[in-house]
């Protein structure tokens, strides 16, 4: 077997998996057992492919060896337990085998649906995200687990308990109705987001498992951006996504410190998802209904078109966050203000800003407000306050190299101090 | 986010309990660790800890480690032993841990993991 091989047959595994478990759930029913059955049919495929090559009909294949598995675990519960009507009007399996070519009309339409569905608004977001990358993204619990550093065996409840609550629900496997979509859209999206951030936010070394997450949620993204193409937040969200990642490369150092915006090697950033990115989020700001996803992206395009810090626009990144934050408002879309504002006119509006969040208890206590003080006050000359006030953000914080980066501020000012 | 739930006990008072009682509290604890486990917020991995005097505490005399008998610190309440939770906040963790029965009758701290995790600051 090349590993050419191999990664080709992933590849097209990964992108058939939600056709197959969405023809299967349309033809079928029971979502639960179809998404176990689709499972099985992906792990036979990776293991055969790759050996005996991709078979010609590669969809038609897995949705024969997925519906075989699904009918003869139906036909097994309704022996055991006489139970399923609705199981009587099963084909037989013969007849599967010879007519696996289905017609696939809606093979877009059953991505969309699995997205809504696995994102449905009953389920916990843990489980919305895990859902979504093993019946959408075609992930295997285990490479799920792997990813979120939690045991295979947590994923495999969330996933199980999330199935049983949507098969239980009798949520029809159909686009929500209009009245109902761009609410759910949104949540659709929101999880496409954690997805992506839970792969960002990890470091460059130790956790390679967890970057992979970013592209698949970019994948996904694209997917839904293809699906969905009129739509200004997808299209925002994909580019907001391109441009964050646009600076993997440059914002951990070797040994994994953080490297902070304003000090990262701009060589080292990713020019190409930088043009796509900018290129989406202007097209959607001016064909589409401004939404925060557009917002965001359009923050991210400014400062990754600014070749230098220094030549950062502030002024117009502070009037994009003074958008989003009449759009959307947030206790930390203000503190991002609050920089902002520092950039244009000084530091100590931007404290002044800080300070109306004292009183809100969501961010009070946050080691984000207080770090973002510390650094306000540092340009404002205030060396002693900064210094509190980075070693009380790196107290609060439960992220291991934002506490190093914290306190190599802190000590940095005591050391001009002296 | 990762939490750690730190179970303290007092092993003599759960000793002292009347067998009925000790079962009840074994039911409750079990019954406890099976609904969180199943809602997918509750790590599968949890330890239970030997009695504190099996330990052995390693610590500096005159700069060099030493060893010897016995917990770290001498308290009534002892650790007994952890789990892991992986829930939306801290407030819902703390939420779970009212139900664990470990933490009506004794005590049972709350800990965030640090994470390798960061984003730019």
């Amino acid at each position: 077997m090349t590993t050419q091989a191999k990664v080709g047959a992933e590849d097209l595994l990964r992108q058939l998996a939600p056709q197959v478990l969405g023809s299967l759930v349309r033809r079928y029913g029971h979502f639960d057992l179809a998404e176990d059955a689709v499972q099985e049919a992906l792990l036979a495929a990776a293991l055969q492919w790759p050996e005996q090559g991709i078979p010609e009909n590669p969809r038609g294949w897995l949705i024969t060896v997925a519906a075989r598995r699904l009918t003869d675990t139906l036909r097994s519960d309704q022996a055991r337990r006489r139970r399923e009507e609705r199981a009587a009007a099963l084909a037989p399996p013969d007849e599967l085998v010879e007519s696996p070519h289905d017609e696939y009309p809606a093979a877009e339409d059953d991505m969309l649906a699995l997205l809504f569905l696995s994102a449905h608004p009953s389920l916990s977001p843990a489980s919305q995200v895990a859902l979504t990358l093993r019946a959408v993204g075609g992930l295997t619990t285990a490479e799920i687990a792997r990813a979120f550093l939690v045991p295979e065996a947590t994923i495999a409840q969330r996933i199980s308990r999330a199935k049983q609550s949507i098969q239980a629900s009798g949520v029809p496997f159909e686009l929500p109705p209009e009245p109902e979509r761009a609410g759910r859209l949104q949540v659709v999206l929101h999880v496409l987001y954690l997805i992506f951030n839970e792969g960002y936010t990890a470091t460059a070394g130790a956790d390679l498992q967890r970057g992979e997450l970013t592209a698949e949620a970019i994948r996904l993204a694209r997917e839904v951006r293809r699906l969905l193409p009129d739509d200004g937040e997808v299209a925002g969200l994909l580019a907001l996504m391109l441009l964050t990642d646009a600076r993997r490369a440059a914002r951990a150092r070797e040994d994994e410190s953080l490297v902070p915006l304003e000090e990262q090697n701009r060589a080292l950033w990713n020019e190409s998802y930088i043009k796509e990115g900018t290129a989406l989020v202007t097209e959607a700001l001016s064909a589409a209904p401004l939404g925060p996803y557009q917002l965001q992206a359009a923050i991210a395009a400014v400062h990754d078109e600014a070749a230098r810090a220094a030549d950062t626009n502030w002024p117009q990144i502070l009037a994009l966050y003074e958008m989003l934050e009449r759009l959307s408002p947030n206790p930390m879309v203000t503190l991002n203000r609050a920089v902002a504002l520092a950039m244009v006119r000084g530091p100590q509006e931007g404290l002044d800003l800080l300070s109306t969040l004292d009183a809100d208890r969501h961010v009070a206590e946050h080691h984000r407000l207080e770090a973002v003080r510390a650094h306000l006050l540092e340009m404002a000359g205030d060396h002693r306050a900064a210094r509190a006030s980075y070693r009380t953000a790196a107290r609060r914080t439960t992220s291991l190299p934002e506490q190093r980066y914290l306190e190599s501020r802190a000590a940095r000012l005591g050391d001009l101090d002296e | 986010m990762k939490y750690v739930a730190l179970v303290y006990t007092n092993p003599g008072a759960f000793e002292a309990m009347p067998q009925a009682e000790r079962d009840a509290f074994m039911r409750e604890a079990d019954a406890y660790l099976k609904e969180y486990t199943e809602s997918g917020e509750l790590l599968a991995g949890g330890i239970a800890l030997a009695d504190a005097s099996t330990s052995k505490t390693v610590r500096g005399r005159n700069g060099l480690p030493a060893v010897t008998d016995g917990p770290f610190a001498e308290a009534k309440e002892q650790l007994a032993g952890f789990y892991v939770l992986d829930t939306e906040s801290l407030e819902r963790a703390t939420e779970i841990v009212t139900h664990d029965p470990a933490a009506r009758v004794w005590g049972v701290e709350v800990r965030p993991v640090m994470d390798e995790a960061g984003t730019e600051m």
